[in-house]
């Protein structure tokens, strides 16, 4: 039988959840062993090539390309799981959520006191190439069906670790006390 | 000596003293009920509904009830549970909750409450509202974002005088946490530390204090709460 297949992706993430994956330690050797990798930023593969199983989602959605990338998963893997707080809840970069957009451009590209001098002209990114940045940063369920969470910033390693071996071999799944987190 | 009540939690057969709070009467018999906005000492408000428990077949918060004997109480139900764990993904989802960017967390109650519950998700769409910080005080901040509105420092925190610093204003969902600033300011170090401890969640933060406890040595990181009365399994 051939091994499961599985994708990742990080879209409103830092990254930092799929450090976590990295954090596993020896056991990738295990995980290599156990499932094969399709889209993943772990491969550089860019494109589904064919229908995977599980799609690991890190980070939220707060543009239109993160939009995209989620339904495109959600068409190609049988199961999503929403991986750290970002994808679960929208994460820090939800604490934008209550400043206004404008507001928020503004201060990025032309008060922060990095860019106000460094921007004479004031300019603002604007350009059909750009993904459109959403109105707030919305957690992946609220856009796609998610089948699974794993709530962690990151997901501890074992939470991971456990997780994708019970997905993978059908076994049930546990979860000690300390690496169910929210931080 | 005083009358000796019995009850039951769970067909457990406890005794108290008669006119004990159910929560404190479960306490001695070594029974975890949850509590959120109730604390030991000061006058129970039941708002929080978290310590709901079913006495005789009805449900009642523990925190507002005083054990009458004979009582039958069920504390750990599959119905029951399920009820605290929408209580908890409620207050989630109509709070903003970072847990990473917040220096409660790891000591937070709201939290720890999240993690006995397993709740990997909250279950209702995230409101996200806007709430207001007020820095204004010199010993702490009140962060409204995380504010359960359990109304521990309003009926906890009084000054010399015996007067409230803290007070409920508005109404409904428009109610929010205000801080006499003047008499906060009188507070000493220790108070406003004393303070930040009362608040369950990381509203009220001590200012110049920042994340102190290291990740794995703060309150809830090993141990569930409600451990220290009652070993359970999460």
């Amino acid at each position: 039988m051939s091994k499961p297949i599985v994708a990742t992706t990080s879209l409103a993430g830092c990254f930092g959840c799929h450090m976590s994956i990295l954090d596993i330690d020896e056991r990738i050797l295990q995980l290599i062993e156990l499932v094969d990798f399709n889209k993943s930023p772990v491969d550089d593969i860019k494109e589904f090539t064919e229908m995977c199983d599980i799609g690991l989602i890190e980070g939220g959605c707060c543009n239109s390309e993160n939009v995209h990338v989620l339904k495109d998963f959600r068409k190609n893997c049988k199961i999503l799981v929403s991986v750290g707080e970002c994808a679960i809840m929208g994460g820090l970069p939800a604490l934008r959520n209550n400043i206004p957009i404008r507001e928020c451009l503004e201060e990025a590209y032309l008060n922060g006191p990095s860019t106000k001098d460094a921007n004479p002209d004031r300019i603002m990114p604007n350009n059909e190439e750009l993904p459109i940045i959403l109105d707030k940063v919305y957690p992946c369920h609220e856009i796609v069906k998610i089948d699974y969470y794993l709530p962690g910033c990151p997901p501890r390693a074992d939470l991971i670790w456990n997780a994708l071996v019970a997905l993978v071999t059908g076994d049930e799944l546990k979860l000690p006390y300390e690496v169910v987190k929210f931080d | 000596m005083s009358e000796q009540i019995k009850f039951t939690i769970d067909g457990k057969a406890c005794t108290t003293e008669k006119g004990t709070n159910l929560v404190k009467a479960a306490k001695e018999n070594g029974v975890y009920i949850p509590i959120l906005c109730h604390l030991e000492g000061i006058k129970p408000a039941g708002s929080c509904r978290i310590c709901n428990v079913k006495i005789n077949g009805r449900f009642m918060t523990a925190c507002t009830t005083d054990v009458a004997d004979g009582m039958v109480i069920e504390n750990i139900t599959p119905e029951i549970q399920e009820l605290r764990k929408i209580i908890v993904e409620t207050l989630f989802v109509s709070g903003n909750h970072f847990c990473p960017a917040c220096e409660k967390s790891g000591n937070c109650e709201l939290q720890a409450l999240g993690y006995r519950y397993q709740m990997m998700v909250p279950r209702f769409p995230y409101e996200f509202e806007e709430k207001e910080v007020d820095a204004n005080s010199n010993k702490f901040y009140i962060d409204r974002n995380r504010c359960v509105l359990c109304k521990r420092c309003v009926r906890s925190v009084k000054s010399k005088d015996g007067r409230s610093i803290f007070a409920v204003k508005g109404r409904g969902h428009k109610a929010i946490i205000n801080i006499d600033h003047e008499l906060a300011n009188q507070l000493s170090d220790e108070e406003a530390m004393e303070v930040m401890n009362t608040c369950p969640v990381g509203s009220i933060l001590k200012k110049e204090r920042g994340y102190v406890d290291p990740i794995g040595r703060r309150k809830y990181d090993t141990q569930p709460i409600g451990s220290e009365i009652e070993t359970i399994n999460v």
